[in-house]
């Protein structure tokens, strides 16, 4: 999956995040869990396993690269100093 | 008097933890200020919950679902469970990158680097000092009050205008002594290690609380025949949104954007060991978000379906903030009550350290401009001075402060918020020009001034602005003054643009 539909997956969480189809639904959930707190809840852990996602399938590489080199350099200088 | 002792004994566990730290300290000032760049995932996740969380999470939560009902947890919680790590990944890896390879300790030194301008840290400054003390003041106060209302009645000859208990100029004072410690024998390290040790007491405590309270509420034998006893006595508008504003509700989803230009939040990513150190926060955030928030959530909401609690409140004899505390006093032993206090305490404490060293490395990063490498033991020394100098002035202000200050929250945030597309377009943007920077801060802090005077200084917590949040006009205003400048005025300079961006393919 590339980064474009990944951050299109984000907007649809974002969207879902208004729910206004569970706006004025009182109802209860297993007789106890409001549901449209059921639902945020649900949300929740949608974003952690969506964000598992991004970790594992578009970490930006580089940049442990980039800050590495330059960082050796830098720690190089100011031992010079 | 056996919850003052479990809050005493917590504070030297800190003081503790504070000492131990420094025992690691390095003597540099990149340790200090930055822990050397050793932050590992653990820590780097327990540091930016614990540092984002803040008493609300807790007691602030409870009060405002007993008056809003279930839907806060979607106002506040949910949005920033998904928002909060895109800031992460989005600025936090970035400005790590960044931080590393030029070497920042500060948010300005970043944005005077990248806009080629030392004039641009003088603008900024302000701002973010001006945005980020009342947000500091808060937690004073508030820890002072905590204080002040588990020991009322405590002290039977002493005290009488603070109820028999520790007055909170002392609670207060007592707070920012221990933080200053450890925060000025440890620094980032001991205040990474102190983050880690309140974000998991603040944590534990918030879920065993809801287990005692559930069967408080419910009044049943069992534990589920005791939630759903709770939630039916719950009106059906508390178990709804149907009293929320949708403008309101989407305007809140602009505000968990703050946290990617909190001052403090920025030094924290310039902590990490490396990149890889990120995953864990980026993944385990929202998670942690709902394990403080839900149960909070529904113990205000149950709160509200409770006739006792319900008749406190409306004879003004409780306050929404006080409502956890109360459920907790009338269900269960004095000990979980002094725990719990302890777990108030930690969050408010997990986010003043950060701000401490925060505002203590800006002064003498960007006031002073001391580098690193430069008579680094006297660094060193300035920022501890500075440290200490930060917490007195807090302090002070703490004690003559409106108390109308705790509706300036939701104002920091905003005001953050509205500048989050400025570090958006810094990292990612080569169009962005030095005016168009100005233009962005200059409008936020305008606008923020003239809504906040609309608005009676905050005293209008109903204030809205073409019928919107102030936060909409705030963000939209900054982002529109930010792109128009920019694409009229002089682009930086290529050797600038070429410290940030990779070259352009011609």
């Amino acid at each position: 999956m590339n980064r474009a539909a990944v951050w299109c997956v984000l907007l649809v969480l974002v969207a879902l995040h208004h729910d206004f189809w569970f706006w004025d639904d009182p109802s209860l959930v297993g007789g106890w869990l409001p549901i449209g707190l059921a639902w945020h809840l649900g949300l929740s852990i949608a974003a952690v396993l969506f964000w598992a996602f991004v970790v594992k399938s578009v970490w930006p590489r580089d940049l442990e690269a980039t800050a590495g080199v330059d960082a050796a350099a830098q720690s190089d200088s100011e031992v010079s100093q | 008097m056996t919850s003052l002792i479990i809050i005493v004994c917590y504070l030297f566990v800190l003081l503790a933890l504070g000492l131990g730290s420094s025992r690691l300290f390095r003597g540099t000032s990149l340790d200090y200020l930055l822990a050397s760049h050793s932050i590992g995932p653990f820590l780097l996740l327990m540091s930016l919950f614990g540092t984002t969380m803040t008493a609300f999470s807790l007691v602030g939560s409870t009060g405002k679902s007993f008056a809003a009902g279930m839907g806060v947890y979607g106002l506040m919680a949910s949005s920033s469970a998904l928002l909060h790590p895109l800031c992460f990944f989005v600025v936090g890896l970035k400005v790590w990158s960044l931080g590393k390879r030029h070497g920042y300790s500060t948010q300005i030194e970043f944005f005077r680097d990248r806009l080629d301008s030392e004039k641009f840290g003088w603008v900024l400054f302000p701002v973010a000092v001006g945005l980020i003390v009342p947000y500091v003041l808060i937690g004073i106060i508030g820890g002072g009050d905590t204080i002040n209302a588990v020991s009322r009645g405590v002290f039977e000859t002493a005290f009488a205008d603070s109820h028999h208990g520790i007055p909170p100029w002392l609670g207060s004072l007592v707070i920012c002594g221990v933080v200053l410690t450890y925060v000025f024998l440890g620094g980032m390290r001991g205040t990474a290690w102190a983050n880690a040790f309140q974000t998991t007491v603040f944590m534990a405590l918030g879920v065993l609380t809801f287990f005692i309270l559930v069967k408080g509420l419910g009044g049943k034998d069992g534990f589920f025949e005791s939630l759903q006893a709770a939630s039916e006595a719950v009106s059906p508008e508390k178990r709804s949104r149907s009293g929320m504003p949708h403008s309101l509700y989407f305007a809140f989803l602009l505000v968990p954007f703050s946290i990617g230009m909190f001052p403090h939040i920025f030094q924290h990513w310039l902590t990490a060991r490396d990149a890889n150190a990120f995953k864990l926060p980026i993944i385990a955030h929202p998670l942690f978000v709902m394990i403080v928030w839900a149960p909070c959530v529904l113990i205000g909401m149950w709160a509200s379906g409770n006739s006792e609690i319900t008749t406190l409140v409306s004879s003004g004899e409780l306050k929404p903030g006080g409502i956890l505390a109360t459920l907790v006093k009338n269900n269960s032993t004095e000990v979980l009550s002094g725990l719990l206090t302890a777990g108030v305490l930690a969050a408010i404490m997990s986010s003043l350290d950060s701000q401490f060293l925060c505002l203590g490395t800006m002064f003498t990063k960007d006031v002073l401009r001391r580098r690193e490498g430069a008579d680094d033991h006297q660094t060193v020394i300035l920022a501890r001075s500075f440290v200490v100098g930060v917490v007195t002035v807090c302090y002070v202000l703490s004690l003559v402060a409106p108390r109308g200050v705790f509706n300036l929250g939701v104002w920091c945030f905003s005001g953050f918020s509205a500048l989050f597309p400025l570090i958006v377009a810094a990292l990612y943007w080569r169009g962005l020009t030095r005016m168009g920077a100005y233009a962005a801060v200059l409008t936020t802090a305008g606008l923020w001034l003239f809504l906040f005077w609309q608005a009676d200084f905050a005293a209008n917590t109903h204030y809205s602005f073409l019928g919107l949040h102030p936060i909409v006009s705030l963000c939209a205003a900054s982002t529109i003054a930010l792109i128009a400048v920019s694409l009229v005025t002089p682009k930086l300079r290529d050797e600038t643009l070429a410290k940030f961006f990779p070259p352009t393919k011609n």
